[in-house]
């Protein structure tokens, strides 16, 4: 994954305009590519062939490590006390289950958002980045996007002419 | 995507233009005064809330007005006021996500903000009820010296889980989707404090490309399973009351009826705050007045619901042939307490009729008025299944009566101020409206339109 700690950053002033300078930069042979924009845009992920998170996973692991804690739980209480209740069941699944409903999706619910901010490497406060003196505003309308230069292809006069060529409407070294 | 969904927003509005406004709120606060003056009422009625705190805490709950046979009234009746309208926030945010329903994108933040601090004001109900607060800790499975372990197979036992599971998936579901605006909040800052603090709770969010992939999926997920968390807790609450055999409570139609019943005052509320917020800060070209109209046919159809779900109350009563059902029956349509009944269906079903005209949906005064009212019947209607169900039960040598104490209210309005403190410190602080969604759906628009 490219992690554009330097590189050059290409702004691009549309979401399209940045999809179809990715699909030719990607046509040109660069992999080591990373965009930045204001907002999820579709398609991107696709042509930068990024892999498909594992995000349901450890949303699945979660819920499924909650719901057997919570069963456990309850049964090892019943178990270490057992408490006759009008000679109802001590391991009663039916009144258990909604602690198991509750666990499973709280579990879930944490996993999948850390493992989200784990993956992406949040929190980060600084990063090379936002030294670049337009980079504020992928937060705003402008969309970028990064050549890393461990890119084998990589070459500072001839990529910053290719990302030019592109349309791009502004091209900055990030060290 | 429906055809709606491409004229919902105003043509012609730049996506850097709603960033800039929406960022501007916070950093370039524009109602100060106006501001000022809410945050006073509210802080007042918070220091009414923390006096009345202290009095029941120095000489416990005798203080209210309950007593045997009337022991669950005002502390019960509105924890499960505020957690119903608490679950609209969750609704619009997480079921409209789902159902691909773009016009959330101008509600779902602060119907969210709400669902937070309405599930506070919830929370401390219990809480305060126990009468020896301070042992809450017994609640929770931990090896106790004396070896005893929480009831599991009480309904007040799944409470404590329910409600802690909801407030907290609920805090987590609202911080990852306002981890990009407060990005966008970042950039925009131009003084030391607010970049710091936008800084510091933004994690320093970038917006790269695989970010947002892992990002969508987590907040669609995370949405995918707060819609059945939504319906299980407050089905769960209405457990607190079915699972017993009172007359009035013991009832298979609790939970749906429970579940609608909150999703219908929450959405007034939402509907209250949204149309005072869009005055405030000059939103019409956000939350538009097509917004209103559909808010206005949510709210139609959650309280068509919830007199359906009156209508079977009383057929079931009926249909049982119980006599203590029978009786609790004819108690609430004509006993002491027939002024909540009534009350609660004049002010939920009568006012709520206009709605069907296209004009009073689209008009911001008269929906509110059809709100406040919905909000006053809901609060009606709680205090109706409390208290007529509980005054007269099986054994006729304790019937009793419940009268609101001062310190009640007192209490009751106080959470009012617990509510509203919080709420408009965040609407200064924070962007009240999620701005990436909202760039989003503008440049789809464009796109399709």
């Amino acid at each position: 994954m490219a992690e554009c700690a330097h590189g050059l950053l290409a702004e691009f002033d549309s979401p399209e305009t940045l999809t179809s300078a990715a699909k030719e930069a990607r046509k040109a042979g660069y992999r080591n590519l990373e965009a930045f924009t204001p907002f999820p845009v579709e398609g991107l992920a696709q042509i930068l062939k990024l892999p498909q998170p594992n995000i349901p996973w450890i949303g699945l692991i979660g819920g499924i490590a909650g719901g057997s804690f919570a069963l456990l739980m309850q049964c090892y209480v019943s178990y270490d006390f057992p408490l006759n209740v009008g000679g109802r069941p001590l391991y009663a699944i039916s009144a258990f289950a909604v602690v198991m409903f509750e666990l499973t999706i709280l579990f879930s619910a944490l996993s999948m958002i850390v493992g989200m901010l784990w993956q992406n490497g949040l929190p980060r406060l600084n990063y090379p980045l936002f030294g670049a003196s337009r980079f504020y505003l992928a937060s705003k309308d402008r969309f970028f996007l990064c050549i890393d230069a461990d890119d084998s292809e990589f070459d500072e006069v001839r990529t910053l002419a290719f990302l030019r060529q592109l349309g791009a409407s502004s091209v900055e070294l990030v060290k | 995507m429906t055809d709606r969904s491409t004229d919902i927003l105003p043509v012609g509005q730049s996506m850097g233009g709603v960033s800039d406004q929406l960022t501007g709120i916070p950093l370039h606060f524009p109602v100060e005064r106006r501001w000022l003056i809410a945050m006073v009422v509210a802080s007042a009625l918070l220091l009414l809330l923390m006096v009345s705190v202290i009095a029941l805490f120095t000489r416990g709950v005798g203080i209210w007005g309950i007593n045997i046979p009337v022991n669950w009234a005002f502390a019960i009746h509105n924890y499960v006021w505020w957690l119903g309208i608490g679950h609209a926030g969750t609704l619009i945010s997480a079921l409209l996500l789902l159902t691909q329903s773009e016009w959330r994108n101008s509600l779902n933040r602060f119907a969210e903000t709400m669902t937070l601090f309405a599930v506070v004001c919830a929370g401390i109900y219990p809480v305060l009820h126990l009468g020896r607060p301070w042992y809450i800790y017994w609640m929770f499975p931990y090896p106790a010296t004396m070896n005893v372990w929480p009831q599991f197979r009480s309904p007040l036992e799944w409470d404590i889980w329910a409600v802690l599971t909801y407030l907290t998936v609920s805090l987590a579901f609202w911080y990852t989707g306002l981890i990009p605006d407060l990005a966008a909040a970042r950039d925009r800052a131009t003084t030391r404090g607010w970049q710091i603090f936008f800084g510091i709770t933004a994690l320093g969010w970038r917006g790269s490309a695989v970010h947002w992939l892992r990002w969508s999926q987590t907040y669609r997920l995370t949405a995918g399973l707060a819609v059945p968390l939504v319906v299980s807790v407050h089905s769960e609450v209405s457990l607190l009351f079915a699972a017993g055999q009172i007359p009035g409570w013991h009832s298979t139609i609790f939970p749906p009826y429970f579940v609608m019943g909150a999703a219908f005052s929450g959405f007034a509320v939402v509907s209250i705050i949204a149309i005072s917020l869009r005055s405030w800060f000059g939103l019409k070209n956000l939350v538009t007045d097509e917004h209103l109209d559909l808010l206005g046919k949510v709210l139609l159809a959650t309280g068509l619901m919830t007199a359906y779900g009156y209508v079977f109350e009383v057929f079931g009563a009926l249909y049982s042939g119980e006599a203590h059902e029978l009786q609790t029956l004819s108690d609430r349509l004509t006993g002491a307490y027939a002024w909540t009944y009534w009350g609660a269906i004049v002010f939920n079903f009568i006012p709520l009729q206009a709605l069907w005209w296209r004009g009073v949906r689209r008009t911001g005064w008269s929906l509110t008025l059809i709100s406040i009212a919905v909000v006053i019947g809901m609060w009606l209607e709680r205090y109706m299944i409390l208290v007529t169900s509980l005054y007269r039960d099986f054994l006729v040598s304790s019937w009793g009566a419940f009268t609101p104490s001062f310190w009640d209210w007192s209490t009751y309005f106080g959470t009012i101020g617990l509510f509203l403190v919080p709420f408009l410190i965040a609407i200064r602080v924070i962007p009240l409206i999620s701005i990436f969604e909202t760039e989003e759906l503008l440049h789809e628009e464009k796109e399709h339109g």
